[in-house]
């Protein structure tokens, strides 16, 4: 893992942070910077918050009544937990991609297409042009140019996993959400995906939710782990997997407890 | 490996499953029985009325020779009207139900509703289109007729919309809303797209069961002895006819009658195949 040491910009800030599922809260006190352009991975035993954590990031739990934020997040410097906030257009420059592959039940290149077309009217050729980029860009090109008309659907798992991350970098998001990515997939998929990861660092913010801490160590720039719904230690990946700065998170990361 | 010594629960286990499967074995056999005696019945009494003097000619007095026409046409009218009319009302009230009501009261109530509209006996639904439409014009039309039938139809696809609607996973919402998609959007081209052919199942399924219905059309559209495409009239309908006309004395009515009843069954028996055809083709 090659980090060259420039001066990094805070991009999403969470500070005072707590989160409620009704009642419960699930989340508490996080103050947490997320870097421009490098992947922090999330770790933690289940029921943690980190899935929680990530979905405060796009705004994802205001689907549901009753899940409420409070405190600041922002990105890039504007808040985005007040009400006037266009969630479209929040959802536009954060991508998500979930646990289990989600291809729309249309065509290789209409689920592409589906979130440009939301958001810009590009000519055909431009937008072949962007569907093109989006399967190079997720490295699932070669694999099915020639079927661009297909269904999303019948791909394997591992290449819908890709199919849905060459949809939400297709839309030119700054920053992309992996939620378990690799967790409903085999190995080499699974190796697909991690490589993938490694590609496209740099030129997305990449926040990823893991339970599998090799996968953290070998992807990540920074990593935070979290525990019972608080942010126990953050800090480069390598300095939390090699030199924790508390006893919890070494407990964790050696297999003594979690 | 066979058991070293003779066991009394395996024994017991292995004839009582031969039990089970021979009872639930009878019990299909008893089932279709019957239905194929109903489907024998119907096309060889049916067949033989079938001539293309039935497709031409009026429903005649007795004695005289005739045909359906009159009413194949009324129930075409009437059955696609009423199609016409509920499917939307019916789709438009499903998706609210799936997508904007799952919880709260309102919808709570409309499910409700829905279901006691979904089990109401049609001569119900006949005998209220009477009240309130048929009484209030003063004569029997086939509006009336539509009316009743799109009432029948609306919560057939109202539940089957619902359902299938539900059976859509979350996570693919999710992924829509994810793009930045609003919600109205995300129905449109996503979860509506991945269950359309259990819509349209439910549809053609909505669209067999009318195509039979006597009760609802005997108080509000008639019958008619005469061509008639004027909906504003009293309309013949294939069930009407084979009710007025199987309870005749008269053999050639009861021909006719048998020849109305193959219509309906070849057309449901139509319409079932294409929807377990669509349903088995895309599934979720």
């Amino acid at each position: 893992m090659q980090k060259q040491e420039t001066a990094l910009t805070a991009q999403i800030c969470f500070r005072d942070f707590a989160f409620y599922y009704g009642g419960f809260h699930a989340l508490k006190n996080i103050h947490l910077d997320i870097y421009q352009g490098v992947v922090t991975a999330f770790i933690g035993p289940s029921g943690c918050g980190k899935s929680t954590l990530l979905r405060t990031i796009n705004r994802m739990y205001s689907l549901y009544p009753g899940q409420r934020a409070e405190g600041h997040l922002s990105i890039d410097g504007e808040d985005i937990l007040g009400k006037d906030v266009d969630l479209n257009d929040l959802r536009k420059r954060v991508g998500m991609v979930f646990q289990k592959p989600t291809p729309f039940p249309m065509s290789i290149y209409d689920n592409i297409a589906y979130g440009v077309r939301l958001h810009e009217h590009l000519p055909r050729s431009e937008m072949e042009a962007r569907v093109e980029w989006a399967l190079r860009k997720a490295a699932l090109w070669d694999e099915v140019k020639d079927k661009l008309k297909q269904d999303g659907t019948s791909l394997s798992g591992g290449q819908q996993q890709r199919l849905c991350i060459a949809r939400g970098i297709a839309v030119r998001p700054r920053i992309l959400l992996l939620d378990e990515p690799t967790s409903a997939l085999d190995p080499i998929s699974t190796l697909h995906i991690e490589e993938l990861i490694s590609e496209l660092r740099g030129e997305f913010t990449i926040v990823i939710v893991t339970h599998n801490m090799q996968q953290a160590a070998r992807v990540s720039d920074y990593t935070a782990y979290m525990y019972l719904g608080e942010l126990v230690e953050y800090n480069k990946t390598d300095i939390i997997f090699f030199k924790p700065a508390k006893k919890e998170t070494e407990d964790y990361i050696t297999g003594r407890f979690g | 490996m066979r058991p070293v010594v003779f066991s009394w629960l395996a024994w017991r286990r292995r004839w009582l499953n031969y039990a089970a499967t021979g009872l639930s074995l009878l019990a299909m056999a008893f089932g279709l029985f019957w239905l194929l005696w109903i489907l024998w019945t119907t096309f060889s009494l049916g067949v033989s009325g079938l001539s293309l003097s039935l497709f031409t000619q009026m429903t005649p007095p007795p004695g005289v020779e005739g045909g359906l026409a009159n009413a194949i046409v009324g129930s075409l009218l009437m059955v696609g009207l009423a199609t016409l009319i509920g499917t939307p009302i019916g789709i438009f009230s499903g998706i609210y139900l799936a997508e904007f009501a799952q919880q709260g009261w309102l919808g709570e109530l409309i499910r409700f509703m829905n279901d006691v509209l979904l089990s109401a006996p049609s001569i119900i639904i006949g005998l209220f289109i009477y009240a309130v439409y048929v009484a209030y014009r003063g004569h029997f039309s086939g509006w009336a007729g539509v009316l009743a039938l799109a009432l029948i139809v609306i919560p057939v696809v109202v539940r089957t919309t619902e359902n299938m609607l539900r059976l859509v996973p979350t996570s693919l919402r999710e992924a829509a809303f994810a793009l930045g998609a609003p919600r109205w959007h995300m129905i449109l081209h996503v979860t509506l797209r991945a269950s359309l052919a259990g819509v349209i199942t439910g549809i053609l399924l909505a669209v067999a069961r009318i195509a039979g219905e006597t009760a609802p059309l005997l108080f509000t559209a008639l019958s008619n002895q005469y061509w008639n495409t004027d909906l504003d009239k009293p309309m013949a309908s294939l069930p009407v006819v084979i009710f007025k006309f199987a309870m005749s004395p008269f053999e050639d009515w009861s021909r006719l009658a048998w020849a109305g009843v193959f219509l309906i069954v070849i057309m449901v028996l139509a319409l079932n195949i294409m929807a377990r055809v669509l349903f088995r083709r895309k599934t979720i």
